[in-house]
């Protein structure tokens, strides 16, 4: 089966290479015979990477370790849960996910587009099969998944165990579906930018789906990723500013200014330099953030000349970005705007606000991001800019975004009279004021920029709730349906508009958890003995009693062995929650480390305690003082080299059960001291209430809105036809467009 | 390499070939259709000021723009809708 995958994945290649060649020749040269071909070999590449990625999956699945990769990553003992992920644990298997996905996506868009866009989608689709050809020949020459070792080892080295958590299974797929759907607005772009195409309205309507599932895809990955580290990595964070969480946030940032100013060019014919070069940029940062994760270059700059994938990912992104601008430069003619900005006090107006100010942070992240390289290869010292650097920047951008947020929805396009403005803004202003009185009162203003934000998410609740409530009761007016109804209606028929009101209230709270969770937050690490107690803000943390616990899998191997702990916390004499809070140690292959010792010094993961609720989480986090038990695990050592080989298998195996079982009991009989990280943080679900939110109202923005309006627009359509022929007015809910008004039959 | 390998990759490679050279070998595949994508270019404008037309609209009903505002801008962007009706007329 190998044989048979690395033989697709070159017949991808060539296809790959075959079609942006006909792909160019057709549309130079007016042969639409070859355009038509190039777009098949889309279709054809697909179909093989499909193939080939089933056959790495099918691997996994079956732990057929005669694959290089599954016996590196996998292993017999590997949950079939976590076996499927695992292909993309690995360097190789998350590039063949990447071409993999690229492939699927660019069907899709090619397949939509097959009867529009005939001067675009021909360059469109030499640039998404230029990327499929350099990912597919990455995994040919370089990272090939389907390398075959020569002897077959039993057993594998298993999954990487702070891999073993739901998010992780979901956290690739969704991230590289964002990077690789935002190849597709890239590669339309330059399609328009090579036709001077760029300002028409039909491929920013074909892509622009494309570009908002990409921000979702993207942003639930980013969630995904944080949630993980909350959960499992023990440090009681969420955001740490990591490189690789920055890789993912880059594009996101400028995709999200890109989704806001992409409006205003189809309204206005305004910005198309800015939007084209912030949607290029968003491509190059998308392939940056895969070059980051996979070159090594992350580690160390020294890595980047070890890693055999940074030299390639260089000359490509060095390729995307002296194309994009020599594009746009060549192309400056057709950029230029149809209008001008009419009002300050526009929509418009706060959309660049809002982009000036996300590219700013895409600005301020990615500095942060590449300084220590930049440092290293200048100097040679690699200094790195920690999270204090990061939010000295991204926090009062962060106050100004979600002031913004809250702005635009009260904002009329074009232009807004002052009058208007005012009294639209009262009810914002009066909530805002109303809550920061009560706040000041609680003392939450002496952490001024958590103060700042709490009064920011405020005024987005209430401008957007007002936004709702004025739309209800302008849908009521017209139709007489209940509240809920009209809601619903309301929402249905302006999905893009209220998907996006949506969105911006779930970043409010999600922004207002992190100020909450950052700035309220109380951590202590501590060492305890059992029956101690150490007081961390207003609760009090208990040591209990230790636990211990031996896990295996379903045929009896031995999975992980678990140290832990039971510790209660209350608060003024109260019991609020008992966490169990431990450390699970996975057995090492490495047979130097003793029969014994090898189960302790393996990959060990934290599984944290966690009471998590809508006003805050107590988080609790172990690690055992392994050293204590050192004594009984070199003596159990000993004891089975001497007696190896002189033993059945079986009852060598049995033994060393008894033996690990007698040191997990000695733990919990005679508990050396542990240390603990204790965490109370106030508002950490509103993070993940927020983010929900947030993909709430993007789903509610992607969905297609169709046959609804299709419907009505037949409807309206045929009054308007009887309204000509009877010579009188249109009249009833046909001829209602979406806001309640009649403006015209097909406005519906 | 076993047998039942080399025919799966030699049967892909056919197949392959076969799906990518269907258009070159069919006759009267047509010629690029400027008219359709000006056509279709002409309808993702009128959706985008249809779209205008109705947030202006909206606007209005929720109170952002005063009435004579929205009876400007209305205007305006109703003369512009009917210019792509008009294109659109053309071309059919």
């Amino acid at each position: 089966m190998a044989t048979v995958g690395r033989a697709l994945l070159i017949i991808a290649l060539c296809v790959a290479l075959y079609g942006v060649v006909a792909s160019i020749y057709g549309a130079r040269l007016g042969r639409p015979a070859w355009v038509a071909s190039g777009r098949r070999a889309v279709y054809v590449v697909a179909a093989l990477c499909t193939g080939a990625f089933a056959i790495l999956e099918l691997a996994f699945l079956r732990s057929d370790f005669s694959f290089a990769t599954v016996a590196s990553h996998s292993s017999t003992t590997t949950p079939t849960f976590y076996k499927a992920a695992a292909a993309w644990s690995s360097q190789e298997g998350s590039l063949m996910l990447w071409v993999w996905l690229l492939s699927m996506w660019s069907s899709l868009v090619l397949f939509l587009t097959r009867r529009r866009l005939r001067r675009v989608a021909p360059y469109a689709t030499a640039v998404l099969l230029g990327f499929a050809a350099f990912f597919a020949a990455l995994l040919v020459f370089l990272e090939t998944p389907f390398g075959v070792l020569a002897a077959v080892p039993a057993e594998g080295n298993g999954l990487n165990p702070l891999l073993r958590h739901p998010s992780m299974m979901i956290h690739p797929p969704m991230l590289y579906s964002g990077y690789t759907l935002f190849a597709i607005p890239f590669a339309f772009a330059v399609g328009a930018l090579i036709t001077r195409q760029v300002g028409a309205a039909d491929w920013i309507r074909s892509t622009r789906r494309f570009a908002l599932g990409a921000w979702f895809f993207l942003g639930i990955g980013i969630l995904l990723g944080a949630r993980w580290s909350y959960a499992e990595l023990g440090w009681g964070g969420y955001w740490a500013w990591d490189p690789v969480e920055n890789a993912s946030l880059l594009p996101w940032l400028t995709g999200t200014a890109f989704l806001h100013s992409i409006m205003i060019q189809e309204k206005r014919g305004m910005l198309k330099i800015w939007n084209v070069s912030l949607v290029l940029a968003t491509g190059i940062l998308s392939i940056l953030g895969t070059f980051l994760v996979r070159s090594g270059i992350l580690d160390s700059i020294h890595a980047f000349g070890a890693s055999t994938l940074g030299v390639p990912f260089v000359i490509l992104i060095t390729i995307m970005i002296a194309g994009s601008i020599g594009l746009v430069v060549w192309r400056r003619e057709a950029l230029r705007s149809e209008h001008r900005l009419d009002s300050l006090l526009s929509r418009e107006a706060i959309f660049l606000a809002n982009n000036l100010v996300l590219v700013a942070m895409a600005f301020v992240v990615f500095w942060g991001t590449f300084w220590p390289l930049i440092a290293e290869a200048l100097t040679g010292d690699r200094r790195a800019l920690g999270p204090p650097w990061f939010d000295r920047y991204t926090v009062p951008l962060a106050l100004v975004l979600v002031l913004l947020s809250g702005v635009g929805p009260v904002i009329a396009w074009r232009r807004a009279t002052a009058s208007n403005a005012r009294r639209n803004f009262v009810v914002p202003l009066v909530a805002t004021l109303g809550m920061g009185v009560l706040l000041a009162a609680l003392g939450v203003a002496q952490r001024p920029l958590a103060f700042g934000m709490f009064l920011c998410g405020t005024f987005v609740l209430a401008s957007v709730g007002q936004e709702f409530w004025r739309g209800v009761g302008v849908r009521r007016a017209m139709t007489g349906e209940r509240p809920p109804a009209a809601l619903f209606s309301l929402v249905t028929r302006n999905r893009r508009r209220y998907g996006g009101y949506l969105v911006h209230v779930g970043m409010a709270v999600l922004f207002v958890g992190v100020a909450a969770s950052t700035a309220f937050n109380n951590a202590r690490d501590v060492r305890l003995d059992v029956g101690q107690r150490v007081a961390v803000g207003n609760d009090v943390f208990t040591y209990v009693k230790p636990t211990s616990r031996i896990s295996t899998t379903s045929d009896g191997r031995l999975e992980k062995i678990s140290l832990g702990s039971v510790v209660t916390v209350s608060r003024d004499g109260r019991t609020l929650s008992t966490l169990r809070p431990e450390r699970s140690y996975f057995p090492s292959r490495d047979a130097t480390l003793g029969p014994l010792g090898r189960f302790f010094e393996g990959e060990a993961t934290s599984e944290i305690g966690l009471k998590a609720g809508l006003r805050g989480d107590i988080w609790a986090a172990m690690t055992p003082d392994k050293q204590a038990l050192r004594p009984q695990i070199e003596e159990g050592d000993r004891v089975f080299a001497a007696a190896s080989g002189k033993l059945p298998d079986a009852v060598e195996a049995r033994l060393l059960g008894q033996a690990l079982r007698g040191i997990a009991d000695r733990y919990v009989a005679d508990p050396p001291p542990a240390t603990f990280r204790l965490i109370t943080s106030p508002l950490v679900t509103w993070i993940w209430l927020g983010a929900i939110i947030v993909f709430l109202g993007g789903l509610i923005a992607i969905w297609p809105g169709g046959r609804d309006a299709q419907r009505r627009t037949a409807r309206a359509r045929h009054a308007a036809r009887v309204a000509k022929e009877l010579g009188t007015p249109a009249r009833g809910p046909q001829t209602v467009s979406a806001t309640g008004s009649a403006p015209g039959a097909d406005l519906g | 390499m076993d047998i039942l390998a080399l025919l799966v990759i030699a049967a892909t490679i056919v197949a392959a070939g076969a799906v990518l050279a269907g258009p070159l070998r069919a006759r009267g595949v047509q010629a690029g259709d400027e008219r359709g994508d000006r056509l279709a270019e002409l309808q993702a404008r009128k959706e985008a000021k249809y779209r205008e037309i109705r947030d202006t609209e909206m606007d209005f009903k929720t109170g952002k723009l005063s009435e004579d505002d929205h009876r400007t801008l209305d205007r305006q962007l109703r003369a512009e809708a009917m210019e792509i009706l008009r294109a659109i007329d053309d071309e059919g």
